[in-house]
């Protein structure tokens, strides 16, 4: 294994491993002109998204987190915002302009489309220029930001993918990496396997009552999860309940104590090791999340073979489901189906996958990136005013 | 394409350095454990073998139904309304009585949350 890694160190300090110029719209209404100059200005990427009118309290707080926390993430060299407003479009882009990158905003109000991508165009033309001339330079395993979540899960994530990225947070985190793990929903029947894991009390009752926000929220609904979770997919798979779910699930995050709490989208404060954030278990929204929050390389362990990507951030997928690796091997980096036939150590496993993150770290491409999977998706906490 | 279509290609394609091919069919991730994991299709009646994850001991079970790779075949015998163990801890209660061998699925299993 080639044990240089190269990365793009930004203005902060962050390391990024890919070098993206992004068009950030603030609102739905402003993803037609981001894809207009996206496409006029070849090198250059549109986030378009569904939201970002009439929210109010920590929905808009989200949502402002999201955005900025895209736009600061240390794989995005430079940004373009563009939204109806002047107010909302500036703040973001006030935000994304702490990390010292360069970024500009543009409203449309009073301006039109036309007059908008313009301006944004010359704007993005400067920016896409001067970033394909920003060389990588040598990094160390201790300067990323590295995010896990499954997807389509069955008992052979359980058995062998999920081990696999845990033999990787393991090294990760002995490396000084920092990781996030998150999927609320998707540890109920093992949560109280993270909740004795937490470094602290204060974090123990920080997690638990996270947790019980969200049951209660289920409940409030007066409903259960039966007929979700586990998913269709998951039944198919040979997942029968949302414990032996969770406990495949839980099979990811290695044997680390947790050593922060964080929001949706929030950035780590407590320097680095393993953080829990509370995320959506549904992979687009989790990941997108994940990567607000800073995480430049996403690890994806998947059974029944789920096909998610990111914009921002690269997905790495890893199976050990022989019939997913067979009849999706276009979608899969690491095939560890060996761990079921018993062919190949879970130490094995771990160096393949550790060899597929610092080949990626260096610039191979994911299948997802590979795909154009770029699924960009904002999580709302509840309906609009 | 069959899924078993699918299968056969990828037992060609193992990469040359693989170890011995192993006989059993379904894993165990802990003593204990009330249920194994098919990591091949397991037909009816089928005398099959499975590993314990943990010590690398061994198991001898005659299959009570066909059992699809990833599903799940009862190492024990319960009555209904029992804890079920995976990983060494609870992941629901059975709904039906089981015998060693059976095909375990949502039909005789439950959360035990809801």
């Amino acid at each position: 294994m080639n044990n240089t890694l190269l990365g793009y160190r930004r203005e902060n300090g962050k390391v990024g491993i890919r070098n993206h110029v992004i068009i950030l719209p603030v609102d739905d209404i402003s993803n037609a002109a981001c894809e207009a100059v996206a496409r006029q200005v070849q090198g250059t990427m549109a986030l378009p998204h569904a939201y970002g009118r009439l929210q109010y309290g920590p929905d808009l707080d989200l949502h402002f987190r999201t955005m900025i926390g895209t736009g600061s993430n240390p794989n995005v060299a430079a940004v373009i915002v563009i939204g109806i407003e002047e107010n909302w479009s500036k703040k973001i882009a006030d935000g994304i302009a702490e990390t010292g990158k360069p970024v500009s905003y543009f409203s449309i109000e009073g301006n039109g489309d036309f007059e908008t991508i313009r301006q944004a165009s010359w704007k993005a033309k400067e920016y896409v220029q001067w970033a394909s001339e920003l060389q990588r330079e040598p990094i160390e395993l201790k300067d990323l930001t590295i995010s896990i979540k499954c997807g389509e899960s069955d008992t052979t994530t359980g058995l062998g993918s999920c081990p696999t990225v845990s033999q990787a947070v393991d090294r990760l985190v002995n490396a000084g990496a920092t990781v996030f793990f998150g999927e609320t929903s998707e540890l109920t029947g093992g949560e109280h396997l993270i909740a004795q894991r937490m470094a602290t009390p204060e974090l123990h009752e920080k997690f638990m009552s996270i947790y019980k926000d969200y049951v209660g929220e289920i409940e409030s609904k007066g409903v259960d999860l039966l007929g979700s979770q586990p998913t269709q997919g998951n039944i198919a798979g040979g997942l029968s309940t949302i414990e032996e779910k969770a406990l495949g699930n839980i099979a990811k995050t290695g044997t680390k104590e947790v050593i922060g709490v964080l929001d949706p989208a929030e950035k780590p404060e407590n320097g680095n090791g393993l953080y829990f954030m509370d995320t959506s278990s549904a992979a687009a929204e989790c990941i997108t999340l994940m990567a607000a929050g800073g995480a430049v390389l996403h690890l994806f362990p998947t059974g029944q073979g789920n096909i998610i990507g990111n914009p921002i951030e690269p997905v790495v997928k890893i199976t050990a489901n022989p019939i997913t690796a067979g009849t999706m091997s276009e979608h899969i980096d690491v095939d560890v189906q060996g761990l079921l036939s018993r062919q190949i150590s879970l130490e094995e496993a771990g160096d393949k996958l550790m060899e597929i993150i610092c080949r990626t770290v260096n610039g191979r491409l994911t299948c997802a990136e590979a795909l154009g999977h770029r699924e960009f998706v904002m999580t709302k906490l509840y309906r609009s005013a | 394409m069959s899924k078993n279509g699918q299968s056969t290609t990828l037992a060609e394609t193992h990469s040359p350095d693989s170890k011995e091919v192993s006989t059993h069919k379904f894993l165990i991730h802990h003593k204990g454990d009330h249920v194994g994991v098919a990591t091949s299709p397991i037909k009816e009646g089928e005398q099959v073998i499975g590993i314990y994850m943990d010590d690398n001991s061994e198991v001898n079970v005659k299959a009570r139904g066909d059992i699809p790779l990833g599903h799940k075949i009862s190492l024990v015998d319960l009555t209904s309304d029992q804890p079920v163990l995976k990983y060494g801890i609870q992941i629901g209660l059975t709904t039906a009585e089981w015998t060693v061998g059976d095909y375990v699925h949502t039909h005789n299993i439950k959360t035990a949350r809801w």
